[in-house]
């Protein structure tokens, strides 16, 4: 019997585990708070990869699209966003209507770029998205002239915190005697939205969609036989998932309060890319896993790295941007020798790849 | 008895290779109909151009009273006829279970939006699935084994799931490729009674076959192709004795 056939038996103690991760969930910006309010942002930045993640293994993990592009919806997402709430136009529409714009602009192209290239497999498609990314953003950097969209390289800055009447995401706040800093308030809305996004993934993967999703990564010529309109199921996926990068995308642009196109960037495709294949493609815990780890230790190692050495050796002889590509080389290789479908792989695409 | 498939003049060319030259036949409601030939007579092709994987460069088919339009695979499973491969196409690791339900896919409606927000009618949709893919698992007698992951049954209930994946897609054709290849005797045996069974319970059968015995015994009617043309057609008495079709098979020196 397996440890989640166990929880299924015992739903007592399915209920007290939910409750204890709930009430840890709830403690943890405070806790984090204590060692500095950065450590707070950090967490926010990693649950915002983390949804970018889950939509990418919406493409990558369920249809099994290979899309090297992804950051480009992201970007859309947070253009969208810092056009719409920032003194760039001078508008300032509130978050609850950017946000589903920005999901909607990024759907739109997503659709745009998945209608002519999903003929395409594999390899080719995946060049064709990595292209679609580098040329969004460099209209990102480029529509400044003739007239000024975007900024250019400057980016967008005083972008409107998400408010909400006078309650502004971005302000501090006491109540009953805690103190609830900007960063601690969009860590709670994002957990929401990430509770939702899971809830979304667990549910199309378990539908009909899901199940021609599944067919059309085993055999495509098999599932167009059952009628199933690949290309109609693939451009829903791609869809899906650019929806999911556009919103956090606008979450990103107002968290940050400034957005310029090096954010957007091609290795930035390819982190969302590895937290999926690092955690396994397809199981939305095992993509949470890996957003979270390649999320966080960069983050400890340069808090780690520097002052490690300096106490051992007197001075710095690695920076620690080194030892984070260093790590990063080494554990892609231990990944494929040891665990190639993923830290926690989901069952069907472990017997996928042992297969091939 | 009315006609369900009618396929006039169909051409197909593969560069300088005619493959199939002006094939016409006609499947009737409610019959197994077979298509023999020996190796690279044009039958596979045949069931390529009829099932959509490719197009045919001249000819039409009519299907249930209507023009077959297709420009792509899956709308031929939306006009009702579904197939199997004569080298196994299943979908390998997913449930012998999950591929009967994926068959149903093109008679069920849930979209994006119904699976997440899951609302009534999207979970009876589900529950329909469900049922519907068990009972056909059990129809072709696998009903003991929808958890087994496709790629580990045995060869013979592969053969059988994917006939059950097929029929799931309420199809009125059911267009078989050498479902025998490769069986013992006993499992052909098993898979001629659910042959029939399937025609008894309404479903017109369209069969390639290079298992003459079962092919003389099973179906109605029988058409032969030699070369990319039809050279003969009738009932399994009438064939086995018709001149061209033993030249076609032992050659003409020897015949």
């Amino acid at each position: 019997m397996t440890f989640t056939d166990k929880l299924k038996t015992n739903p007592a103690a399915l209920w007290s585990g939910v409750v204890l991760i709930a009430c840890a969930l709830i403690a943890l910006p405070f806790a984090l708070a204590m060692a500095g309010t950065t450590w707070v942002r950090v967490t926010n930045l990693a649950i915002l990869f983390t949804l970018l993640a889950l939509g990418l293994n919406i493409v990558v993990g369920f249809a099994g699209l290979l899309d090297l592009g992804y950051i480009a919806f992201y970007g859309v997402g947070a253009y969208v966003y810092a056009l719409l709430a920032s003194p760039q136009f001078n508008l300032h529409l509130p978050f609850w209507v950017i946000l589903p714009i920005g999901a909607l602009a990024a759907c739109v192209f997503g659709v745009l770029l998945g209608a002519p290239t999903l003929k395409l497999r594999g390899d080719y498609l995946a060049i064709v998205t990595l292209g679609f990314g580098e040329i969004v953003r460099i209209f990102f950097n480029n529509l400044s002239q003739p007239v000024n969209i975007t900024n250019g390289p400057q980016g967008i800055s005083r972008i409107d915190p998400f408010t909400i009447g006078s309650f502004s995401f971005s302000q501090n706040e006491v109540l009953l005697g805690l103190n609830f800093s900007g960063p601690i308030k969009y860590y709670y809305l994002l957990l929401l939205v990430l509770i939702a996004v899971i809830v979304i993934n667990l549910r199309l993967e378990d539908s009909r969609i899901g199940r021609a999703w599944q067919a059309i990564r085993e055999d495509e010529v098999a599932a167009q036989a059952m009628g199933i309109n690949t290309t109609r199921i693939k451009l829903l996926a791609f869809a899906m998932g650019a929806s999911f990068g556009g919103v956090a995308g606008g979450m990103f642009a107002a968290m940050q309060g400034f957005i310029s196109p090096e954010s957007f960037v091609l290795v930035e495709s390819v982190m969302v890319l590895s937290m999926v294949v690092l955690g396994g493609m397809g199981n939305i815990w095992g993509v949470i896993v890996g957003a979270l780890l390649l999320s966080f230790v960069p983050e400890l190692l340069r808090h780690t790295v520097d002052p490690l050495q300096r106490s051992l050796f007197g001075r710095l002889i690695v920076e620690p941007e080194v030892v984070r590509m260093l790590l990063f080389g080494l554990a892609l290789m231990l990944m494929m020798l040891f665990r190639p479908a993923g830290l926690w792989p989901s069952k069907v695409r472990q017997r996928e790849l042992a297969d091939e | 008895m009315s006609i369900l498939l009618d396929a006039r003049d169909i051409g197909k060319r593969f560069g300088g290779v005619e493959a199939l030259s002006a094939i016409s036949l006609t499947i009737e409601h409610g019959e197994i109909y077979g298509l023999i030939g020996p190796n690279g007579a044009g039958k596979t092709t045949f069931f390529n151009v009829l099932t959509g994987v490719y197009r045919a460069d001249s000819g039409g088919f009519s299907f249930d009273g209507a023009p077959l339009n297709v420009s792509a695979p899956h709308q031929v499973a939306v006009a009702g006829i579904a197939r199997t491969f004569q080298n196994i196409r299943l979908f390998a690791n997913m449930s012998a279970l999950e591929n009967v339900m994926v068959g149903r896919h093109v008679r069920t409606h849930a979209g994006i939006f119904g699976a997440i927000l899951r609302g009534a009618g999207t979970r009876a949709e589900e529950r329909a699935i469900h049922e519907r893919a068990r009972a056909l698992l059990d129809y072709v007698g696998l009903a003991a084994r929808g958890n087994e992951i496709a790629h580990s049954l045995p060869y013979g209930d592969q053969r059988r799931l994917e006939i059950a994946r097929a029929l799931a897609t309420d199809p009125k054709l059911l267009a078989l490729d050498e479902p025998a290849a490769g069986m013992n005797a006993t499992e052909t045996a098993t898979l001629r009674q659910l042959l029939e069974r399937i025609r008894t319970d309404g479903t017109t059968l369209l069969l390639i076959e290079h298992d003459m015995k079962l092919v003389m015994g099973l179906c109605d009617r029988i058409a032969v192709l030699d070369y990319g043309r039809k050279i003969a057609e009738g009932a399994p008495a009438a064939v086995r004795k018709d001149a061209a079709v033993i030249e076609a098979y032992l050659g003409g020196e020897l015949a």
